[in-house]
């Protein structure tokens, strides 16, 4: 690989994107443009910008390298991606959204929710949440991206790190929403294509759709004993029932991420952009094929990368990555891609970081600026759009700092830990906002409590990935983990934590006195 | 099936192809449905007008 020719490339890349953010800069005249986009965004630009804040470099790098160690599986993560991300997001939660946070006048996800529910404590909380959890998740991302830097330019990680942020907190600050979106657009059509290409390449080089997948069959009997033992049958086969490796797959990854997804704050902040549920139809059309190719088309690929190991050097492809699941997917594109591809492969996991990093950073601070700052302080003399720019600026600094302190291969896990503990703490809430008029103000205060009290719980004491590094449960116990009946120490925390919150929500509602029936009839104005 | 034995593996195939083409197929059949509402229009102007009031007394 020419690093100067991709130096190059990636100089070009970063000047469109500046010239896209300076567009969003031109274009944001009030509070309404830098919080959401005016709302008259175009329906490409947002079902572009919802797909690709969406697709980060964890669900390309890490997902891809994950369905290159156990196989296929994870094609049940694309369906529900496309099902439950897409379809039911847009067609349920987002229509929903769209007409009831334009009857509140919600510029936030905070916001919407404390509108909603007439309370003040409820946007705050949802704002510290916000606030205090997006950053770990923000920080996983930049790693991504200044680790790409690094090896590009071969500078220091804490160099690339710096440049890297500073890249994307110009646009984000300067261009609100609008200079995001354009960007994200930009960075999405990039992934699509790139993508697109990968999968297409993958067969022409492996002979055939069919056949790579046989012989991808074939190669079952060299699963490794240690994969074996965890229910791992062959890469074109589903994990063994009730094995270790079938709860991972179907409660942290699929489960966790399919369903987590649905209370993103940055994501459903996206279905307020819009002038109307038309442009959400149309949306929906570009969403399907963008995440079909954005996440399908890369695990099969993954997946796949086995044979063309197999050939090369008679190796599986977690061997020729040396045994590093993160480098199986750049070192199967530098091995049997062409140039052309190997080159836009890297900008289009530049995008994947940049596209999510952005909306990261604008949520972080519009709940820092919007959602904290003017409730705490009302009479501020500030305006709504400089208040949110300082949020902004405040929480990339957190990140920043969080993305030192992390500890490498954290990717895949610290995205679906975050996305859990997003279903969690606000996917009932939000339900209930859009479909349960008898839902109360104290009802959902307690379930976003119990949401998120529960998922730390059982990431401190119940699950043995986070519970045994971190030791807590050890010193308070005597032991790694509270339960080591299989399989309690591997089941994710949303199987615990979201039915704990569902129940507690319906309970404390019926317990409780409901919001006056005007408001509830002002939220639904126009919502049949 | 496709060189794929595992009935499980080509039926999330078959449900991942399945969504991405109802998400096409709704899309085309609602492509003109639900355009904005001439009452969301007027809220639009309403919320506009309070906004540049508060901007006008913050400068």
């Amino acid at each position: 690989m020419n690093h100067f020719v991709l130096g190059f490339i990636v100089v070009v890349y970063m000047l469109a994107t500046a010239f896209l953010g300076y567009l969003g800069f031109k274009h944001t005249k009030s509070t309404k443009d830098y919080l959401l986009g005016g709302r008259e965004i175009h329906p490409m630009i947002m079902a572009l910008s919802y797909g690709s804040t969406f697709i980060s470099t964890a669900a390309i790098v890490g997902f891809g390298g994950i369905s290159a160690v156990y196989g296929m599986g994870l094609i049940w993560l694309t369906f529900l991606n496309i099902f439950v991300g897409i379809f039911i997001a847009f067609v349920f939660f987002g229509k929903r959204t769209r007409r009831m946070g334009h009857n509140l006048d919600a510029h936030t996800f905070p916001e919407f929710l404390g509108l909603r529910f007439k309370s003040k404590s409820i946007q705050m909380t949802s704002g510290i949440l916000i606030f205090l959890s997006m950053p770990v998740y923000a920080a996983v991302v930049l790693i991504g991206g200044a680790r790409f830097l690094q090896d590009i330019f071969e500078m220091e990680f804490a160099t690339a790190l710096v440049f890297f942020t500073i890249v994307v907190a110009a646009y984000v600050i300067t261009g609100g929403l609008k200079g995001v979106m354009y960007t994200d657009a930009f960075q999405g059509g990039i992934m699509f294509f790139c993508l697109l290409f990968l999968l297409v390449l993958t067969y022409i080089k492996l002979g055939g759709f069919t056949s790579a997948h046989q012989e991808l069959t074939n190669m079952t009997a060299m699963v490794p004993e240690s994969l074996k033992t965890q229910g791992h049958v062959g890469w074109t086969s589903f994990p063994k029932f009730n094995s270790p490796w079938w709860w991972v797959l179907t409660t942290n990854l699929i489960l966790g991420v399919g369903i987590g997804v649905l209370a993103q704050p940055q994501l459903v902040v996206r279905f307020m952009t819009v002038k109307s549920n038309r442009e959400l139809n149309r949306a929906i059309l570009a969403g399907g094929i963008f995440i079909f190719v954005a996440t399908g088309f890369v695990y099969t690929s993954g997946a796949l990368s086995n044979v063309y190991f197999h050939r090369e050097n008679g190796q599986l492809a977690i061997a020729a990555a040396g045994g590093n699941i993160d480098l199986i997917i750049p070192k199967f594109i530098n091995s049997a891609m062409p140039p052309w591809l190997i080159y836009t492969f890297m900008v289009a996991l530049l995008s994947a970081a940049m596209s999510t990093l952005s909306s990261q950073f604008h949520t972080m601070g519009s709940a820092a600026g919007r959602d904290l700052y003017e409730k705490l302080v009302p009479s501020t003399k500030r305006s709504s759009m400089f208040i949110s720019r300082a949020g902004i600026f405040i929480s990339i600094l957190i990140s920043l700092l969080i993305a030192y302190k992390l500890p490498e291969g954290i990717i895949a896990r610290g995205t679906a830990i975050f996305f859990g503990i997003c279903a969690a703490t606000f996917l009932p809430a939000y339900f209930a906002g859009l479909y349960w008029k008898r839902a109360t103000t104290k009802g959902v205060i307690w379930s976003m409590i119990s949401g998120i009290a529960s998922s730390v719980f059982v990431l401190v004491f119940m699950h043995q990935k986070e519970a045994a590094p971190m030791g807590i449960c050890k010193a308070l116990f005597g032991k790694d983990f509270l339960f080591d009946k299989f399989p309690w120490m591997i089941v994710d925390p949303i199987m615990i934590a979201l039915p704990l919150s569902i129940i507690v929500l319906v309970v404390v509602s019926l317990m409780t006195p409901k919001l006056p029936e005007e408001h509830i009839n002002f939220c639904h104005k126009g919502i049949q | 099936m496709f060189g794929i034995e595992d009935p499980v593996i080509y039926i999330g195939y078959l449900l991942a192809i399945a969504s991405s083409l109802l998400c096409v197929v709704y899309g085309l059949l609602n492509w003109n449905k639900d355009g904005e509402k001439p009452e969301e229009v007027s809220k639009d102007l309403e919320w506009e007008e309070k906004e540049e009031e508060i901007n006008a007394q913050l400068n």
